[in-house]
């Protein structure tokens, strides 16, 4: 006879079993789609919408000059930063989520499961509709408002290793602001908001970092996810990218190196945060406390 | 690795530093001292006590979710605080009256998902899924989404995510809270004969149904205050009483002066007042059957008639009267919050 005990607690590598069927519950939620009208909405208006806002913005200011090189700056920018909204936000509202919601926080936190493990796989879903989210701002972009992005001119090993990296340093950031989210029993909601919103002064996605004051612009050179975009927009646009002077001296390797280092030191303060939160959400008792916000 | 004890703790003890708006000095609210108990395997165990007696702060130091601020408490032979995930996966809670679990999934997938988080592959997971809720009489509700289910079928699809993992010590936290007398039934039957089909399983249930306690559990501790007055059999406990006399009384509507009368009586141990419309009941524990007489002469004289009277053996319900001074509905009246 099947021994359910004996299985459960021989089982190994319960990271990977955490995230994966954290990754089915995330699909789950998030495609819940009962309704194609409110999925249009979040998936495909808004964000054109908050792009067509910039354009429009872009437009009145250059006085309608949309062969500048700002312009295609300013509109990837713009869209790739949308990962930084669903996937960080994304892992880090699961703790709200399970906590408030659907009160299943405590029977999760209590089971064999790896937390962390568990809330990267809860972002897993929202890296996918925001993908979605990017593509079609993107394509909108390129087939209306020419955005020179050429296919046959895409560096697509730096494309695809940029993104991975980018997204991974996006779910360590969540992981950061879930801890953050542990210990907060109040107003945790706003935290992702509020967090995405700073980095998008601080991180090159709207303009080129050289327009922020002198005593302000060292914050954005310590973010991994201004030399992310600067990547992305060089392995998209090429020159066209190259064309400001903030980065413009650093080759793509060394933009890479510089991401991957820095990926790897949020990594480690994230993974420690985390931790120390989660100490300190169980000595507080604030893991399953429900405030009904 | 086995143990022979299921359960132990020494000296637990959990505070709570409350700062109230506006004030500069946090106020300390103990939740729990010096508990110590020691459940063995194969031990279906009792805690009773009112709201906010620690019960459930207790529950949740035992499954991780709570640190502890003094002693120690180990589970399936594991310490709380060092080891919690060597506890876990031996571990599970269920808490009643609250109703968790994703709605947009279907109760078998909500369930499906949880085996999954403890490592039960899928076919045997799908099979326990469908023998618990066959148990529970849920088979036809399987494919249901759990938004479109009553609060009863969703605390009872909480209780089969509980038992689902076989689990070497089951913690359940007022399970039958909100459920109506015949799911309530069910779930103590469930209970009791999960407990008896393997002397290996081990179960700890809090609640504040004296009736509960005394039907299901083999060991029984009364908690108050965040400590635990009492701790045996329910028929030892009780049998602290026999030397007692108990009586249950019905009489028209008291006046206020004369409870105090009663109270003070010589022989009267305790004496509690159940209010109603058109008359009170009043339980007395007394020392011999004697003081009877004494206590009918004092309502007879404040104009209180005597509509029935009961003799009647003693049950956990006075137990906790003896050891507390109130019945446990009195101490919520007192002091709501739950803890």
């Amino acid at each position: 006879m099947f021994n359910l005990r004996a299985e459960i607690e021989n089982r190994e590598w319960v990271p990977w079993r955490s995230f994966r069927i954290a990754t089915w519950l995330g699909w789950q939620i998030e495609s819940n789609w009962t309704d194609p009208f409110l999925f249009a909405v979040y998936s495909i208006v808004k964000p054109l919408a908050s792009a067509l806002i910039l354009v429009v913005m872009y437009g009145v200011i250059t006085n309608g000059d949309f062969t500048s090189p700002l312009f295609p700056y300013i509109y990837l920018g713009n869209a790739f930063y949308m990962y930084v909204g669903a996937v960080m936000t994304g892992v880090s509202w699961s703790v709200i989520d399970d906590r408030e919601h659907y009160k299943t926080l405590k029977y999760i936190y209590t089971a064999p499961v790896d937390y962390m493990a568990y809330l990267i796989g809860r972002g897993v879903a929202r890296v996918l509709t925001g993908s979605f989210s990017v593509l079609i701002t993107i394509g909108c972009g390129v087939a209306f408002l020419r955005v020179p992005i050429h296919v046959a001119a895409i560096d697509v090993p730096l494309f695809g290793v940029t993104l991975v990296i980018g997204i991974l340093l996006l779910a360590l950031l969540g992981v950061l602001l879930a801890g953050l989210t542990l210990v907060l029993a109040h107003h945790a909601g706003y935290l992702g908001e509020s967090v995405a919103g700073a980095l998008y002064l601080f991180s090159g996605a709207i303009f080129p970092l050289d327009i922020l004051p002198a005593w302000l612009q060292p914050i954005g050179f310590l973010m991994p996810i201004t030399y992310w975009l600067e990547l992305l927009r060089r392995a998209l646009i090429g020159s066209v990218a190259e064309a400001f002077p903030t980065l413009a001296g650093f080759s793509n390797a060394h933009l890479l190196l510089i991401l991957l280092a820095l990926t790897l030191v949020f990594g480690v303060v994230s993974v420690l945060v985390f931790r120390l939160c989660d100490q300190r959400a169980r000595a507080l008792g604030l893991i399953d406390q429900v405030t009904n916000h | 690795m086995t143990h022979s004890l299921a359960i132990e703790t020494q000296d637990l003890g959990r505070a709570y530093k409350i700062r109230e708006a506006k004030k500069k000095e946090a106020k300390t609210l103990v939740a729990l001292r010096d508990v110590s108990l020691q459940v063995p395997r194969g031990e279906l165990f009792g805690l009773l006590g009112p709201n906010g007696a620690g019960k459930t702060t207790l529950i949740k130091i035992l499954t991780t979710l709570l640190a502890p601020t003094a002693g120690w408490a180990r589970v399936a032979g594991f310490d709380v605080a060092r080891a919690p995930n060597q506890v876990r996966p031996r571990i599970n809670m269920v808490s009643g009256g609250e109703s968790s679990g994703y709605g947009l999934l279907t109760v078998r997938e909500n369930l499906w998902m949880f085996a999954q988080f403890y490592g039960i592959p899928t076919k045997p997971a799908n099979a326990r899924i469908d023998e618990l809720l066959a148990t529970l009489k849920m088979s036809d509700r399987a494919n249901t989404k759990s938004s479109d289910l009553s609060t009863g079928l969703r605390q009872k699809t909480n209780i089969a995510r509980g038992f689902l993992t076989d689990p070497q010590v089951l913690f359940l936290d007022e399970p039958t809270l909100g459920l109506d007398v015949g799911a309530s039934r069910d779930v103590r039957a469930f209970v009791r004969g999960w407990i008896n089909a393997d002397r290996a399983r081990t179960l700890l249930l809090t609640t504040h149904y004296m009736v509960e306690a005394d039907e299901l559990c083999d060991h029984v501790a009364i908690i108050n205050q965040g400590r635990v007055l009492a701790c045996d059999a329910p028929a030892n406990l009780k049998q602290r009483l026999q030397r007692e006399a108990i009586f249950h009384l019905e009489v028209s509507p008291l006046k206020d002066s004369v409870l105090p009368m009663l109270q003070a009586l010589p022989g009267v141990c305790q004496v509690t007042h159940h209010p109603a419309d058109d008359r009170a009941a009043l339980d007395f524990i007394l020392a011999d059957e004697s003081v009877l007489g004494a206590v009918i002469n004092t309502l007879t004289q404040a104009d209180i008639r005597l509509l029935r009277l009961d003799k009647r053996a003693p049950t956990l319900e006075d137990v906790f009267v003896n050891l507390v001074g109130r019945s446990i509905e009195e101490v919520e009246r007192a002091d709501p919050s739950p803890a």
